[in-house]
C-alpha cells in the first residue's frame, strides 16, 4: 500500500492549467488511475468535457500520447490502439511495455458509447476503461443520461408542475461490465484515494479488459460547492448510493463497508440537483429512491456472500 | 526483370483480399457487410494461417471498424478496412476525422445500393455520399482494377505530400463476386513497392507525446481544413506519379480515366466502373458500323480532374453522363453536375445529358447503351438535348 507521500511524487500525466471547472471530480479520477499505471501510457478520451477542457489547442495538458476521435467510440479508437501495439510488438517495431488507458464520461459509456465498449470489452483488449461518471451530459449543458439518479432536476429531466425531475433509476453499468465476465470490473470513488489507487493498480495489471467505474461529481450540474466535491464522494459511499466493490473473474468483492450506513437523503441534501426532492409533496420519491438503494446493496452482499463459498 | 504475365482466376474481392496481404498491413479491424464479406473472410483465413503479421479484430461495427482503424493508424500502424453501403454510411462520422487527422487508410469499398429499400446489389449511392468527407476516390472497372488500385492506393495515402485516406471503390458482385482472369503482380515486388509505413507522428512515441484530436477552436481551424485541402491538391501530381512507377512492375497503365475511341469520337458515354465495360461492346459495335461513338471512363473522382475530363471531351459533340446513384438535387447525377461544372470557362461546350442508370443492381445491357447512343445521335442532329435528366430503363 503507498503512502501519499509516495503517490505524489509519481510523475503526472495530466498537467495544471487545463480548463475544467474548479472542483470538477473527472481530473481528480485521472491522476488518481493513471498514477498507478507505472510507465508509459496511452490515453483514449471520448468527447465531454474533460476531452475539451483539456485540449484547447494549440495547448494540451497532457504529457503522454493521448488520442480522441469522437464521443461514442473511444473504446472502439483504444482497440485499435492497442491491437497495433500488439502487432508492432510481434514484429519488434515497439520494445516498451505499453499500458492502455481510456475515458469517457457517463453519456460517452452508458448511452451513446455502450455497443462500442461492450465490444471491447469481449474481445478482451488488454486496457483499462475508466468512466468518469458525474451522472449527466454536463459538456452540452447538463442533460439527462442512463446514469442520472432518479429525481435529479436536468435540463431534459427539468423539475415542473408535472415533473419531479429524472422518472426513471440509474442503469447498473457496473454490474453490466462484470457479466461481461472480463478479468477486472471494479467501482471507485475519489474520497477513498487508497482503496480507488489499489483497484487501478489491480485493473492494469489484468491480462485483458478492465472497467473502473469512478464517481466524479460536476460542481455545476450538481449544484454543489467546489470544495465539497470530495465530501459528497464520501456520502455517496456511506450511504451505499456509490458502493465500492470490485469483481475478479467472477467473484465479487466489497471493499468497503460503512460502518454505520447513512439515509441517503444525506447525499442527496448536500446538492441543488435533488433540492426539489426535500420539498412538501416530494416524500414518496425520496422513499422510492431509499428503497432502490437498499435493494441494490443488498443484493451486492449477496452477491460477495455467494462469491464465498 | 520480366514482367508477370500469368493470368489466375479469382473474384474481385478475392483479387482485392490478395492485394491487401501482400501489402501485409499491421491491423485489420472489420465487419461483415454482403458483397463486402468475403474480403473478411479470406483475410481471416490467412491470419488464421500465420501468411500476414496483421493484428486482426473482429469488430462490433462498422463505426467501431472505422475507430479502430483510425487508432491504430495514429498509433504509427499500417491499418486497413473494407466496407460496403449500409457499412460506409455508418462509418460516415469517423470518414471525416481519419481525413481530418491525415491517416492514410487504404480501404475497398464495394460498391452497392444504400437502404431504404433494402437492397444489397450494386449502385454508386454509398460512395457518392462520401465525396465531401476529405477522401481520395479511385474506381475500377474489374477485378484486375480494384487490384491495382488496391496497392496503388497505398502509396498514394502515405505519400507525404498527401496523407489522406483512400477508398477503392468496385462494383458490388459484378465486379467483386464474378470471376475473371487477371494478372499479379509479384509479393517481393509488392512489398518493395508499397515499401515500410514511416509515419511522421505517431502516437506510440514517447519521447515526444502527440495529443491527437484536440479541440480546436475558430482560430485555427480554417488553416487545418486549407492544409488538407492542399494534399488533395498534391494528390493530383502522386497519383500520376504512383501510377508510372506501378507501370513498371506491372505493364499496366493508369491515370485520370480511360478513353475508349475517344479521339474523334463526336457521340460520348461517360460511365464509372464495371458499365464502362459493357459500353465498349456497344462503342466497338457502333464503330463497325462507322458511327463516331466513344467512352470515357473515370477513375479517380477525388480529387476530381476537371481540367483533363475537359480537354479530353473537348472535341465531343454530344455526351451522356451516366451516373449510378441519384442526388435528388433534380439537376442529375454528381458526375454529371461536376462535369458540366468543369465546362463553365470552357470555350468549347458539347451538349450534355444524364441518365441515373443501374439503381440497386438493375442490369445495364448493351441493349441499353445502344439506346443512349441512339438518343445521343438525335439530340446531335436536333443540336440540343430534349431531357437533361433521364432515369434509364425505368418502368412508368
Ligand atoms: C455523435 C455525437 N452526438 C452528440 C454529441 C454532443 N456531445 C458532446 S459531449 C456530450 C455530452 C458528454 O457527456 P458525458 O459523456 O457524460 O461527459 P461529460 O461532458 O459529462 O464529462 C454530447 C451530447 C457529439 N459530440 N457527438
Ligand atoms: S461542467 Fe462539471 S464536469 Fe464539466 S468541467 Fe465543470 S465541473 Fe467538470
Ligand atoms: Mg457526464
Amino acid at each position: 500500500m503507498a503512502s501519499l507521500k509516495e503517490l505524489s511524487a509519481i510523475p503526472e500525466v495530466l498537467a495544471p492549467g487545463h480548463r475544467l471547472c474548479a472542483g470538477c471530480g473527472a481530473p481528480i479520477v485521472v491522476r488518481q488511475i493513471t498514477r498507478a499505471a507505472k510507465g508509459p501510457l496511452v490515453v483514449t478520451n471520448a468527447t465531454g468535457c474533460l476531452e475539451v477542457s483539456t485540449t484547447v489547442y494549440p495547448y494540451t495538458s497532457w504529457n503522454t500520447p493521448w488520442i480522441h476521435t469522437a464521443f461514442e467510440n473511444a473504446a472502439a479508437t483504444a482497440s485499435g490502439v492497442e491491437a497495433a501495439y500488439q502487432s508492432l510488438k510481434r514484429q519488434g517495431k515497439v520494445d516498451k511495455e505499453v499500458k492502455f488507458v481510456v475515458f469517457g464520461g457517463d453519456g460517452g459509456t452508458y448511452d451513446i458509447g455502450f455497443q462500442s465498449l461492450s465490444g471491447a470489452m469481449e474481445r478482451n483488449h488488454n486496457l483499462v476503461y475508466v468512466c468518469y461518471d458525474n451522472g449527466a451530459y454536463m459538456n452540452t449543458g447538463i442533460q439527462r443520461s442512463s446514469a442520472t439518479p432518479k429525481g435529479a432536476d436536468t435540463t431534459t429531466s427539468p423539475v415542473g408542475k408535472l415533473s419531479y425531475g429524472k422518472r426513471e433509476n440509474r442503469k447498473d453499468l457496473t454490474q453490466i461490465m462484470a457479466a461481461h465476465n472480463i478479468p477486472y470490473a471494479a467501482q471507485v470513488s475519489p474520497a477513498h484515494w487508497n482503496d480507488l489507487y489499489q483497484k487501478a493498480e489491480k485493473a492494469f495489471a489484468a491480462n485483458g479488459a478492465a472497467f473502473i467505474n469512478a464517481l466524479a461529481p460536476c460542481p455545476r450540474g450538481w449544484r454543489h460547492d467546489s470544495k465539497d466535491t470530495i465530501e459528497i464522494c464520501r456520502l455517496a459511499v456511506d450511504t451505499c448510493f456509490w458502493p465500492l466493490y470490485e469483481v475478479v473473474e467472477g467473484k465479487t468483492r466489497v471493499t468497503y463497508k460503512p460502518r454505520e450506513k447513512k439515509p441517503v437523503t444525506e447525499f442527496l441534501k448536500a446538492q441543488g440537483r435533488f433540492r426539489h426532492l426535500f420539498q412538501p409533496g416530494n416524500e414518496g420519491v425520496l422513499e422510492e429512491i431509499q428503497k432502490e438503494v437498499d435493494r441494490r446493496w443488498e443484493e451486492l452482499l449477496a452477491l460477495e456472500e455467494i462469491s464465498n463459498r | 526483370m520480366a514482367l508477370e504475365t500469368k493470368q489466375v482466376a479469382m473474384t474481385g474481392n478475392e483479387a482485392v483480399a490478395n492485394a491487401i496481404k501482400q501489402i501485409n498491413p499491421d491491423v485489420i479491424a472489420a465487419y461483415p457487410i454482403t458483397p463486402q464479406t468475403d474480403i473478411v473472410q479470406f483475410y481471416s483465413t490467412f491470419v488464421a494461417n500465420g501468411l500476414v503479421d496483421t493484428q486482426m479484430v473482429t469488430v462490433e461495427s462498422e463505426h467501431s471498424a472505422m475507430s479502430a482503424t483510425i487508432g491504430a493508424s495514429a498509433a504509427g500502424a499500417r491499418a486497413m478496412t473494407a466496407t460496403s453501403s449500409q457499412g460506409l454510411a455508418l462509418m460516415h462520422e469517423l470518414l471525416h476525422i481519419a481525413s481530418g487527422f491525415r491517416l492514410p487508410i487504404a480501404m475497398p469499398v464495394v460498391n452497392r445500393a444504400v437502404s431504404a429499400p433494402i437492397n444489397i446489389h450494386c449502385d454508386h449511392s454509398d460512395t457518392m455520399a462520401a465525396l465531401t468527407t476529405g477522401w481520395i476516390q479511385i474506381y475500377g472497372e474489374n477485378a484486375q482494377e480494384a487490384y491495382d488500385n488496391m496497392i496503388q492506393a497505398v502509396k498514394i495515402a502515405e505519400d507525404p505530400r498527401v496523407k489522406l485516406p483512400v477508398m477503392v471503390c468496385y462494383d458490388g458482385f459484378i465486379t467483386s463476386h464474378a470471376v475473371e482472369n487477371l494478372v499479379l503482380v509479384p509479393d517481393e515486388k509488392v512489398k518493395e513497392f508499397v515499401g515500410e509505413y514511416k509515419p511522421q507522428h505517431r502516437l506510440f512515441d514517447f519521447d515526444n507525446p502527440i495529443t491527437f484530436g484536440p479541440l480546436v477552436l475558430p482560430d485555427y481551424f480554417s488553416e487545418i481544413k486549407a492544409q488538407e485541402a492542399e494534399g488533395m491538391l498534391a494528390a493530383r501530381e502522386v497519383i500520376l506519379e504512383v501510377a508510372k512507377e506501378y507501370e513498371k512492375i506491372s505493364g499496366r497503365k493508369y491515370g485520370w480515366f480511360e478513353g475508349y475511341k475517344l479521339d474523334d469520337a463526336e457521340r460520348v458515354i461517360v460511365v464509372l466502373s464495371s458499365a464502362a465495360g459493357t459500353a465498349k461492346v456497344v462503342v466497338d459495335e457502333l464503330r463497325a458500323q462507322g458511327e463516331k461513338v466513344g467512352l470515357l471512363k473515370p477513375r479517380v473522382l477525388r480529387p476530381f480532374p476537371a481540367e483533363e475530363l475537359v480537354k479530353a471531351l473537348s472535341g465531343a459533340k454530344v455526351v451522356a453522363v451516366m451516373d449510378r446513384a441519384e442526388t435528388f438535387s433534380t439537376q442529375g447525377g454528381q458526375i454529371f453536375t461536376e462535369l458540366r461544372a468543369a465546362f463553365y470557362e470552357a470555350p468549347k461546350k458539347p451538349l450534355m445529358r444524364n441518365y441515373i442508370f443501374g439503381l440497386g443492381g438493375r442490369d445495364t445491357t448493351t441493349a441499353h447503351i445502344r439506346t443512349v447512343f441512339e438518343q445521343l445521335k438525335q439530340d446531335q442532329e436536333r443540336g440540343s438535348v430534349d431531357r437533361k435528366v433521364t432515369h434509364l430503363d425505368v418502368r412508368v
